[in-house]
């Protein structure tokens, strides 16, 4: 799966907003101090985005790398056809999650990062483990190719759609026995809780705005497109940005400028401009597809159709629901935390999500692609079609697609699929005003 | 083949091909208020299940005699298969005799499958079980001895009885014996795979899935006692190998045929892993469900769904492979399975360490043709029987 913030190269194609270039400085400026790591003596960390631990790590002054990043990445700069090919190559089974064969295939081939930076080697690899069993085999893997540390973070699943207590204290326990004291080892620094609090504090202040820019799309027409758009907006939340000055700022900024938008009765912004007239409002359930972004996302902005709410920009952290870090329960909010993420959540819990979006953001239908690397989001999704049909009454499309496999992404398939059912809603809604 | 033992190898054959569940009607039938548990792959404890008094059932899908009809509307084309015919066999209401159903962590599929089958059955008691990946009994364990309570309380509901330590302790007992009756004909396998075949000890050992313990027991014991009767059954020179990758989704009969035909003798494998998920026997005295934790986080056996916590992959693997002096491993992983086929290369590269050779392909459950399954066994198993020879 997972998340945001695509190639650095895009956002500045992609319109000319100032939270655009800010994001672009931010994400370049990571890579930068990645690749300076070594010769400065700073220690790297190789962690998922799904219950991510940022703020701890940045805690202790620790730079993350997120793979699953680098494969999205690699997706958009068309790198990952290769990647995947020499992860096919090494043994690794056609049958198995793109985003683990694009990043094996990316180190074999010199792990070279998104920005022509080669990627320091890890110095500990944070296997954090939300809702996807296939994290723990990837790092496994990754653990045969670099000789360091693993800290293993077991997050148990949301079965029954709550938390319960015992789940926040296992997890607290693996923070406690098991992840600090290895981040304490790497580091050479002691746990700093007071520091922990600081940045737990940045972090539910940024989210305040990732939210509220989010929840703009329930505004008719909307100012944002929540998926296409919406992968740039959660990308420093994500990834490497959570508690840190530089992510309070960029969500300050992007929603003064959703704002502004929004007092402009302007429309999302596209590779091509503002989004004209909205024709369409949908809710997608399920990623995105990276090796055609640009060509998926025209498919919809075309016809006029705006992704109102979207399941994808809730996998690193589901905070329109009200959760914020809380710096007042510095572990058991990072167990909450995790533990909330979107593909932890249990099937009713992730209908019940969706009915919900359709309901408050007046969605005219919903979207589903259906991506053959990921379990996780995909079994059950068929399922949760006719569910949320017969619940809420509006009909449902369904797509196929890979996240970084081209060889999975159909254009003329999925475009004829889009337009078919983007005519079906027209009809609908002539049949309702007749 | 001795009349008793065809009769017996026929048994638990149709035992195996019921998807009627009838074994498991009969067996709630003799007596009042009896209840059924059923669980998916691969591990969950069924001793907690049988000391409530109620019948653990082991749902593996439904194999290739299945016509899916309602199944594949549910599933991509890239999933699995097991979860299509475990669905098909639920919505034609062969399940209606479970009075509740497990799905225990092994993979994203399973686990989404239990939100689905909350969702299609609102009215049935469901439970996702959350086994720990953390080994530490003050972490995993206080973890795991807390959903074990869970499932204690909920299978005493169920029952309507509640589950006291003796009665846990002795399922703990019934069931030790049972794994290690099992275990007993793995080593019988391995010193003499003529005698006891993989395509008979495979059919036999799966009859555990809809028995209760104590007669799956007895029924392997009279297997024990039969095939070495047969006077007919001699070596043959075929290869040895180890079987990987089949804990989950089940390879048909007919590809564990085809091994065997193509000059293999299976001496290990992972089908059905969950019914030996616990390596030796666990404790009968003291506290039982601390004894089913400690089983769980010190006894557990290596496997792809179940976090390594130090060292490389693939020591068990090689380990078996000395012990039961195999000559080669046969990956042999369902189609689309993650944990299978993700651990594969691992497991690879620890057998190129230890230069075993290694052969691999997939399977579906329904796979119903064999003819290039057969041909690469029969070149692997030569090839490696010449190299042993060399
Ligand atoms: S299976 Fe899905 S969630 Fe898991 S790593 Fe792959 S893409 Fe991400
Ligand atoms: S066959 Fe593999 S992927 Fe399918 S349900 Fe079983 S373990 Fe999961």
């Amino acid at each position: 799966m997972t998340a945001a913030s695509p190639s650095p190269r895009v956002p500045a194609e992609a319109g000319k907003e100032r939270s655009m270039s800010l994001q672009k400085q931010m994400i370049a400026g990571h890579y930068s101090a990645l690749s300076r790591a070594p010769q400065e003596g700073r220690k790297v960390v190789y962690t998922f985005v799904p219950g991510n631990l940022t703020e701890l790590l940045r805690s202790f002054d620790l730079l993350p790398v997120l793979p699953e990043i680098n494969a999205l990445q690699s997706g958009m700069r068309k790198l990952s056809g290769d990647y995947i090919a020499e992860a096919e190559k090494h043994g690794h089974s056609e049958d198995v999650c793109t985003y683990v064969k694009c990043d094996i295939g990316m180190l074999k081939k010199g792990n070279i990062g998104p920005t022509g930076e080669r990627l320091p080697p890890p110095d500990l690899l944070l296997l954090s483990y939300t809702g996807c069993f296939t994290f723990m085999k990837w790092f496994e893997l990754l653990r045969q190719e670099y000789d360091c540390p693993v800290a293993m973070l077991h997050v148990p699943y949301q079965s029954e759609g709550r938390i319960l207590p015992h789940h926040v204290e296992y997890i607290v326990q693996q923070l406690r026995t098991e992840v600090i004291p290895k981040l304490e080892a790497v580091s050479g620094r002691r746990y700093d809780e007071d520091r922990l609090r600081e940045m737990l504090r940045l972090s539910a202040q940024a989210e305040d705005d990732l939210v509220w820019v989010l929840e703009s799309a329930k505004h008719v027409p909307s100012p944002i497109d929540a998926y296409f758009g919406g992968v740039y907006y959660i990308g420093p939340m994500f990834t490497a940005f959570r508690g840190t000055a530089e992510g309070v700022a960029y969500y300050r900024v992007l929603r003064e400028e959703v704002e502004a938008r929004l007092r402009a009765g302007l429309g999302p912004l596209t590779p091509e401009g503002s989004q004209g007239k909205e024709r369409y409002r949908l809710v997608m359930e399920g990623p995105p597809n990276w090796t055609s972004f640009r060509e998926f996302w025209k498919m919809f902005y075309d016809e006029g159709a705006v992704v109102v709410a979207s399941s994808y920009t809730k996998v690193g952290g589901l905070y329109d629901g009200g959760f914020r870090h809380d710096p007042k329960r510095p572990l058991e909010t990072l167990a909450e935390y995790c533990m909330g993420c979107y593909t932890n959540l249990g099937l009713p819990t992730r209908v019940a999500l969706l009915e919900r979006y359709i309901r408050e953001y007046r969605a005219d239908g919903f979207m589903i692609n259906s991506i053959k690397s990921c379990n996780s989001f995909s079994v059950g999704q068929l399922l949760m079609l006719r569910q949320l049909e017969q619940s809420t009454g509006v009909p449902g499309g369904f797509i196929e697609s890979d996240l970084v496999d081209p060889r999975y992404f159909s254009a003329a398939n999925i475009k004829n699929r889009i337009e078919s059912y983007l005519q079906m809603l027209e009809q609908k809604r002539i049949g309702v005003n007749a | 083949m001795s009349p008793e033992l065809v009769s017996l190898i026929q048994r638990a054959q149709e035992l195996n091909d019921d998807f009627e569940l009838t074994a498991v009607r009969a067996w709630k039938e003799a007596g009042a208020g009896r209840k059924a548990i059923g669980h998916m792959p691969i591990y969950v404890p069924r001793e907690l299940i049988h000391a409530a008094g109620m019948l653990p059932v082991g749902i593996v899908g439904a194999g290739e005699r299945l016509e899916i009809i309602r199944g594949d509307a549910y599933f991509q084309s890239y999933i699995c298969h097991i979860p299509r015919s475990t669905i098909e066999l639920a919505l034609s209401h062969r399940l209606d005799v479970l009075d509740g159903m497990l799905f225990p962590s092994i993979c994203d599929v399973i686990r989404n499958l239990s939100g689905m089958w909350t969702m299609l059955f609102p009215d049935r008691y469901v439970r996702y079980v959350d086994l720990p990946q953390n080994f530490e009994p003050a972490t995993g364990g206080v973890y795991w001895r807390r959903e074990l309570e869970t499932l204690r309380e909920d299978f005493a509901r169920l029952s309507g009885r509640p589950i006291n330590d003796d009665a846990l302790r002795h399922s703990i007992a019934v069931y030790n014996e049972n794994r290690s009756t099992i275990c007993e004909l793995y080593r019988a396998r391995s010193r003499q795979p003529w005698v006891y075949p993989t395509s008979e000890v495979y059919v036999l050992v799966r009859a555990a899935n809809v028995l209760p313990p104590e007669d799956h027991t007895a029924l392997l014991r009279e297997y024990l006692r039969l095939a070495p009767l047969e006077t007919d059954r001699r070596d043959r020179d075929q290869s040895r190998v180890v079987l990987v990758g089949t804990f989950c989704e089940q390879p048909p009969l007919g590809l564990l045929l085809t091994l065997e035909r193509a000059g293999c003798w299976v001496v290990d494998d992972d089908l059905l892993l969950g019914l030996r998920w616990i390596m030796g026997d666990i404790s009968c005295d003291g506290d039982p469900l601390q004894a089913l934790v400690e089983a769980f986080l010190t006894r557990s056996v290596e496997t792809a769904a179940r976090y390594l916590p130090e060292g490389k992959h693939g020591g068990a693997l090689v380990d078996s492979v000395r012990r039961n002096r195999a000559e080669g491993v046969i990956f042999c992983a369902p189609s689309f399975c993650d944990p299978a086929l993700l651990e594969q290369p691992m497991l690879v590269a620890a057998l190129d360490r230890e230069g075993i050779p290694h052969t691999q392909f997939k399977y579906s459950e329904d796979t119903g043709q064999f003819a290039v399954i057969r041909e690469q066994a029969g070149t692997f198993s030569d090839s490696i029987r010449l190299w042993s020879q060399a």
